[in-house]
């Protein structure tokens, strides 16, 4: 974990991350891996969503947070003075743990992002609603409702919704934040399979409390606890011989 | 909804079908040594072999991870024990094949003790029951499964004439003992392999409607 993996759109070395006087994270390593599905998984509290937020620098908004140590993104530092911050969070979007549409149209969400970077022409934006809608399995279902409210939609439909928010902006990255906590299996098994179609084309990042999710979709997971990475490695090797005494108990539901 | 694991559960099931197809050409050859005196069929079987034993640690391997990393329940679940249990029948019948072939050797260094009539009938019926269970057990086959089960007691049977026959000579020229010592094993060997095949018709019928019907649990009262 000390040397920066090839194939690592993100790669963290030692971040320690502060909240006032607590510190939340630790000499933190994380490499992303292009195209796969990573997920940070660990108890309440031991820095996943802390770490996944520095990914695109979302804790900024914190006040006293403060953050040392170096997160590059495809080899820049996006904590070095000088970062453009928003096209950050164009390039790396988040999906948050309540489905957060705009209390606007279907259509008039996903073109959102396009509308305030400036983009007026309608073809294009209908191109765009289509490609974005398609890419997370709503076209079918809602291309004859566009001019609907988005708020009118199951819960499911309004977090697919999101994430084709962020595909209308062409991220490279997209960051997931207990993105089914609020779904039921049904509606949570679909947004797991759409994020294994997704990562053909993104990679993807993703927290989440639900350890056999991670074990699922995640080809690699990271176990965190009191703000240290535990154990990082292939999703295989550490839900079935992990090798840290932690993370053995964690994964087989012995912990605390 | 198609999932991502049904795709998984798939690439298992064409890996046994490739270990049983290995194996049912390793009986083959063993007999073809055997009966027809082909030495050339030999280091075939020991080639096969060590696929097959490649095969059992990456089929435990998937079995292990699918498990870990899906949770697998009803259905999903017994398919995947099923599947576990499946594997280390084809990987002891394969050995089958193998202690078939060592005897072979030895014996194709003597002159032959008598024509061979039940033998390679037995092996036969023995390869083909190999060949329905596995089928049976990827295509959830109850109904062929359950013939694979009667077929196990006519190979059952033929074992025990070929016992039988084996004996008197032995009994009559004691200059054939090592010889029919030898036959009455590969008849055991064969039996074996049709025991393999019954235990992977046993799982297909657990795997597809839940019940286990070894050593007849299923007459037994529930919950005893």
């Amino acid at each position: 974990m000390t040397t920066q993996t090839l194939d690592a759109i993100i790669s963290i070395r030692n971040l320690d991350l502060h909240y006032g006087q607590f510190q939340a994270l630790k000499s933190v390593p994380l490499d992303v891996r292009t195209r796969k599905i990573t997920a940070l998984i660990g108890p309440s509290g031991c820095g996943k969503s802390t770490l996944l937020r520095c990914l695109n620098r979302m804790n900024d908004l914190i006040p006293g947070c403060r953050v040392a140590g170096k997160v590059l993104f495809e080899g820049r530092d996006i904590y070095a003075s000088g970062e453009d911050v928003c096209l950050l969070r164009k390039r790396v979007g988040m999906v948050f743990q309540r489905p957060n549409p705009f209390p606007l149209s279907i259509r008039e969400n996903v073109v959102f992002g396009l509308r305030v970077a400036g983009v007026r022409e309608r073809a294009r934006l209908d191109t765009i609603v289509e490609r974005s809608l398609t890419a997370a399995w709503l076209w079918d279902q809602l291309k004859d409702r566009l001019d609907e409210p988005a708020l009118g939609l199951p819960l499911d439909q309004q977090q697919r919704l999101c994430v084709a928010r962020l595909l209308a902006v062409e991220p490279e990255v997209i960051l997931m934040d207990e993105p089914c906590s609020a779904l039921d299996p049904i509606a949570t098994a679909r947004i797991e399979e759409l994020m294994i179609e997704l990562k053909k084309r993104y990679t993807i990042a993703i927290v989440t409390h639900n350890m056999q999710q991670a074990a699922r979709i995640s080809d690699f997971s990271g176990y965190m606890l009191l703000g240290e990475m535990v154990e990082f490695g292939p999703t295989a090797g550490v839900f079935t011989s992990p090798k840290d005494k932690r993370t053995q108990d964690y994964v087989s539901g012995r912990y605390g | 909804m198609e999932r991502h694991f049904d795709e998984q559960l798939q690439t298992l099931k064409l890996h046994l079908m490739k270990m049983s197809a290995l194996a049912e050409t390793m009986i083959g050859d063993a007999l073809k040594a055997l009966v027809q005196r082909d030495e050339s069929a030999i280091p075939l079987v020991y080639e096969r072999e060590e696929q097959v034993n490649r095969l059992q640690i990456e089929i435990d391997e998937m079995c292990l991870t699918m498990i870990a990393l899906h949770q697998p329940a009803a259905g999903d679940l017994r398919f995947i024990m099923g599947a576990a249990k499946t594997n280390s029948d084809l990987e002891r019948l394969a050995d089958q094949a193998v202690n078939i072939c060592n005897k072979a050797e030895n014996l194709l260094k003597e002159p032959p003790l008598k024509p061979f009539v039940i033998l390679p009938e037995m092996a036969r019926i023995a390869r083909e029951m190999l060949h329905d269970s596995l089928h049976a057990f990827v295509n959830r086959d109850v109904a062929k499964s359950r013939d694979v089960l009667v077929r196990d007691d006519e190979v059952d049977r033929m074992k025990a004439e070929i016992t039988v026959e084996l004996s008197a000579y032995m009994a009559s020229d004691s200059a054939t003992i090592s010889r029919a010592l030898a036959l009455v094993l590969i008849a055991r060997n064969i039996e074996r392999i049709g025991d393999h095949a019954t235990n992977i018709a046993e799982n297909t019928i657990f795997v597809v409607e839940g019940r286990d019907i070894r050593h007849h649990a299923d007459h037994r009262p529930a919950g005893k």
